[in-house]
């Protein structure tokens, strides 16, 4: 049995392996600036990963292979060095792929979280509710009108609680169901919450950040290509989670600014 | 009275209740004993922790704009001084059995008043905890009133809820010492005294922090 | 340290039914009572994981009988979105705590670490029952959940605020569902706090003379490391329980902000904060988890070493690791929180930790597998789980490496890639050393044998089968396949629905293969062949007692240990080994 399970534990390594390597399951299209340096660590981390799955569960296998079924008096021996060899091995090893990774693979994040938004960056609002995203944008004043939660009102659409009657930042605002942007712009996105935790995922964008209720959050990135790609909410909020999302609309700066207009009357 | 009185010898293994005598046995190191020294220790840490808990869970509340001001009930005072005492009057109590060889010796007598005076103070610790909260809903400040309110009465009503624990197990010992055909286990005594101890200290901590921070 | 002398004070012979068998002080009972729970709970947990598997795959499909599990949640036996949720709330809560925290720490501690050390019972008897007790109550309170009309909660087994704290306007199971998960919960601590404190008491003072804590079994080790790591994290997890029911029930608003509009209701609270609560609830939720898994880590090395007739490479390295991943794991928790809107650097800072835990994992899994090499491993039903759990273990925790970046985490956040990881470690290794645990010690606990040729069925099926269930996750992940999803409307899912089909056939499959486990369980408490008192020839003290031991586990003797339990491949009047407590010189020296 032991050599069967050394077997086993070698198809597993080789299983596990081969759709990774065969990328059946690739990433989707990176539209975003920073998803390059998101993509390169993945692929680092996952040679590493991959070295270390797969030569464990070998030497797993080798190890099956040769020391089950011994006879009752063979000799017993003990690996060379012993534990300090293991203790300097996984020093060595992790400390430096891991500190490595870890260390200095943090580009991505110092990107997308210490480099502040340009000053030229477009400002949209999103919020997120039980099960929808909205967007707003500021409208040729270029400010935002106040968001008052007991003016909230879904059935006539004054999702974000707006008050255009009394306040004038407000009259020209623009709701959407989608995100539209222009390509090759920097968006500063502001997250609002109107009730309960969610949060913004847009795989293409490798970006992510949790909607948190009561916190003012931002996140900014700039689309690459033009297209419509899925916003979806991965943080759980109800029964309705799995239907929640959103299409991003990257445009050309042309059809944006056509799109915009239209909105505006 | 025809029995000699034969006074038991500290460290002796003889717990038997001879001469209607009750045996106050040296507290040996026997396994059992250091166990239960251990395990009231173990327990008075992870109390610690969870106060810790409410402590930090305080601390990110207050960054808000909504966070208040509670002035303290004035019974407060009162009752950290009928707490304080309960410890001096449990350390009387503690050390008088320590010097009691014989449970009827003045020694046995001194330190069962001790602890049940211990045991007036605490219960007026209690009843003042009570007052106090009566004192704060008087002046319009209920649990969900402002962050401060809750944080209060969150704090002091999980105290005191320790504080029965410790009040509970003084009531245990002085029925097991004024019982007469008991052993009677010293290790129990030195253990709600620690107890009660840190119950104290837990108390002017979170009475200044309440203080401080409310 | 210091070994204690012989006088112990101990609970009476038990007498009568409710003594022995019910209320009992014993802590053989009551592990074995807290076995039974975890039994009891796997399989509840297992069944909602399958209804959740098949749901996924068929979201309109009718499951004959659904209904009457709950009238509002599965009209017609087809089940609603929000009672998917319902059900993945209970799965998570039932097997993190009910199973992983009761089995393979409670159950098998309780048992064997009085005997591993050498003492009649544990430090506080009277605690221990209350313990388990108060467990059960937990878990009665937790499971009227599902009869209550408005059902379990639906906030997952994180219960993240606002939306576990506003109460019903968050949807259903929010209302009574969620109040007895944080009740139910609140008790689950108080439980485990005293038993945490019996076991660090009773590994501390009730040593036998000889016994010192180096000549500790690794297991007892694992357990003594895991009570002190589970003393800090429920006595924080307590707090926060406390802190959720007020804000439910009380109107305070300790992680509830303002201006929250839900169910087209304003809410009246204001000022709180959910980032608390994760904080709270992530400083336990982290150590949880290596709660989960240190006892398993321990039972496999013991097995391990029984197994292959040799010690590990070093026993001294493997309880320095132990110890690391202890103090370390208090110190990682945020990596549960890299996108949620804490500190960013607070996240760069949380990763270091989280990758400084992975040197004491290696240590451990390089020690695991160094000590194989010129072993003479015999594959039992308990050794072959032992073996496997390095297997999953280095699957499992190898993409935790992936997740405790948070680059990487931007992407893999909140998706398939996550549970692949934690069901890896958690639900499959952690399980395989309850598995090898119970193949191992059901000898000594039932003076029976369980059938080895089902142990060997019931491996292959579950080894083979958690691989075609868990490892598809990594992929579904890196595609972007977001966790707790009832269904897969997103557009770019399309292409991967068949291997969720897959998933749920191995899932199904795999469960099917566990009943195996329980026959054998129970025909062979009953039907089993005879066992020895020390059928694995085993060092350490749980083999020099009968099978079951007696009652004060070791009779009139006071046992006296001489040696560490690694005396394998020596030679000793018994073979190849020698017993702790046998006063057989060895030519080493220990």
């Amino acid at each position: 049995m032991g050599k069967f399970f050394a077997v086993v534990l070698v198809l597993v390594a080789m299983l596990s392996a081969y759709p990774i390597i065969a990328n059946y399951f690739p990433l989707p299209v990176d539209i975003s600036t920073h998803g390059h340096l998101i993509d390169s660590q993945l692929h680092d981390t996952m040679l590493e990963a991959g070295i270390a799955f797969i030569g464990a569960q070998l030497v797993l296998a080798y190890f099956l292979f040769a020391f089950t079924g011994r006879k009752p008096d063979a000799p017993l021996k003990n690996f060379p060095g012993g534990a300090k060899t293991m203790v300097i091995a996984a020093f060595l090893i992790v400390g430096t792929e891991v500190l490595a990774l870890g260390a200095f693979g943090q580009k991505a994040w110092a990107t997308v979280y210490f480099v502040p938004p340009k000053a030229d960056a477009l400002q949209i609002q999103a919020q997120a509710e039980q099960f929808a995203f909205y967007f707003r944008y500021p409208g040729p004043d270029g400010k935002f009108g106040a968001i008052h939660p007991d003016k909230i009102d879904e059935g006539n659409q004054n999702y974000f609680g707006l008050d255009p009657a009394n306040e004038v930042e407000a009259r020209d605002d623009i709701v959407s169901g989608e995100l539209v942007i222009p390509v090759n712009r920097e968006v500063n996105l502001m997250m609002h919450a109107k009730d309960f935790g969610h949060s913004f995922y847009v795989r293409e964008l490798r970006i992510q950040q949790d909607f948190v209720p009561g916190l003012d959050l931002a996140i900014h990135f700039t689309a690459t290509q033009i297209g419509k790609f899925e916003i979806v909410c991965t943080q759980l909020c109800g029964l309705g989670h799995y239907n929640m999302k959103a299409y991003l609309n990257v445009k050309s700066q042309d059809d944006y600014d056509k799109w915009l207009k239209e909105q505006s009357q | 009275m025809a029995s000699t009185v034969t006074p038991i010898v500290p460290g002796s293994a003889d717990l038997s209740s001879r001469n209607n005598r009750l045996a106050v046995p040296f507290v040996g190191s026997s396994s059992a004993d250091r166990a239960s020294r251990s395990g009231i220790w173990v327990g008075i840490f992870a109390i610690t922790m969870s106060f810790a808990a409410f402590t930090s869970a305080l601390f990110v509340r207050q960054g808000t704009p909504d966070w208040a001001h509670l002035v303290m009930p004035s019974v407060l005072y009162l009752n950290t001084l009928f707490l304080l005492a309960s410890s001096i009057t449990l350390e009387i109590s503690r050390r008088s059995l320590t010097a009691a060889t014989i449970i009827e010796s003045d020694h046995a007598r001194r330190a069962k008043i001790w602890l049940l005076a211990t045991f007036v103070l605490g219960t007026a610790f209690c009843v003042g905890q009570y007052m106090a909260w009566q004192q704060l809903r008087a002046a319009g400040f209920y649990l969900a009133t402002n962050p401060n309110s809750s944080f209060f009465y969150v704090l002091t009503f999980i105290h005191v809820l320790h504080v029965l624990l410790g009040v509970a197990a003084i009531v245990y010992l002085l029925g097991r010492l004024m019982a007469s055909h008991s052993t009677f286990r010293r290790s129990l005594f030195e253990n709600t005294a620690v107890y009660w101890h840190f119950i104290g200290v837990l108390w002017v901590y979170l009475f200044l922090l309440c203080l401080v921070k409310l | 340290m210091h070994e204690t002398s012989a006088q112990q004070v101990v609970h009476a012979p038990p007498q009568g039914f409710w003594r022995k068998y019910v209320f009992s002080l014993d802590h053989k009972v009551i592990g074995k009572q807290y076995y039974a729970l975890a039994l009891v709970a796997v399989f509840t947990g297992m069944f909602l994981s399958w209804l959740m598997r098949i749901h996924m795959v068929w979201p309109t499909a009718k499951i004959v009988g659904l209904e009457l599990l709950s009238k509002n949640g599965a009209p017609g036996g087809v089940m609603t979105p929000e009672y998917y949720l319902s059900l993945l709330t209970m799965h998570g809560t039932l097997m993190v705590f009910f199973v992983l925290t009761n089995a393979p720490f409670a159950a098998f501690g309780n048992y064997f670490l009085p005997i591993q050390i050498g003492a009649e019972d544990m430090a506080f008897p009277r605690f221990n029952m209350m313990s388990f007790w108060t467990t059960f109550l937990a878990w009665v309170v937790l499971m009227l959940a599902f009869v209550i009309p408005d059902g379990p909660p639906i906030a997952g087994w994180t219960e993240y605020t606002p939306l576990s704290a506003v109460g019903r306007d968050a949807g259903p199971g929010m209302q009574w569902g969620a109040s007895l998960w944080g009740i139910s919960i609140a008790i689950f601590c108080i439980a485990s706090l005293l038993g945490a404190l019996n076991f660090i008491a009773t590994t501390l003072d009730l040593r036998a003379k000889g016994m010192t804590l180096m000549r500790m079994p690794l297991c007892t080790w694992a357990w003594f490391i895991t009570s002190c790591i589970a003393l800090l994290a429920f006595a924080v997890l307590l707090p926060a329980c406390i802190l959720l029911i007020l804000d439910r029930h009380a109107g305070t608003s300790f992680f509830i902000p303002g201006g929250l509009v839900a169910s087209d209701r304003l809410q009246p609270h204001s000022g709180g904060s959910p980032l608390l609560w994760q904080h709270l609830f992530w400083f336990f939720g982290h150590p949880e988890v290596y709660i989960a898994i240190l006892p398993s880590m321990g039972i496999v090395s013991h097995i391990l070493i029984n197994s292959m007739r040799k010690p590990l490479l070093s026993a001294k390295v493997v309880i320095y690791s132990m110890l690391s991943i202890g103090f370390l794991s208090y110190m990682v928790w945020g990596h549960h929180m890299f996108v949620s809107g804490m500190n960013p650097l607070s996240s760069l800072t949380f990763s270091f930790p989280t990758l400084t835990i992975t040197i004491p994992a290696t240590i451990l899994t390089l020690i695991w597998l160094g000590s194989l090499y010129g072993a003479r491993i015999q594959l039992t039903s308990a050794s072959l789980f032992a073996i496997g759990f390095i297997s999953m273990f280095v699957s499992g925790g190898i993409s935790g490496f992936f997740l405790a970046q948070p680059s990487l985490d931007i992407y893999l956040h909140g998706t398939y890639f996550v549970v692949g990881h934690f069901h890896m470690v958690m639900g499959v290794a952690s399980l395989f050393g309850v598995f090898a645990g119970t193949y191992f010690w059901f000898p000594k606990m039932t003076g029976r044998y369980m059938n080895e040729t089902i142990g060997k069925v019931h491996f292959w099926f579950t080894f083979i089968g958690t691989y075609l269930i868990f490892m598809p996750m990594h992929y579904l992940g890196l595609i972007g396949n977001v966790r707790r999803y009832q269904s897969f409307v997103n557009d770019y899912m399309a292409p991967y629905l068949w291997l969720h089909k897959d998933m749920t056939i191995a899932a199904l499959i795999t469960g099917a293969a566990q009943f195996l486990f329980l026959f054998n369980l129970i025909y062979s408490r009953f039907w089993g062949a005879p066992a020895p008192e020390n059928p694995w020839n085993g060092t350490s003290l749980e083999w020099s007692v009968s099978s079951p031991p007696p009652w004060n586990n070791f009779g009139d003797r006071h046992p006296i240990v001489y040696h560490d339990p690694y005396q394998y491949g020596v030679k000793g009047s018994k073979g190849d080994f020698v017993m702790q407590d046998s006063p057989e010189v060895l030519a080493s020296g220990d």
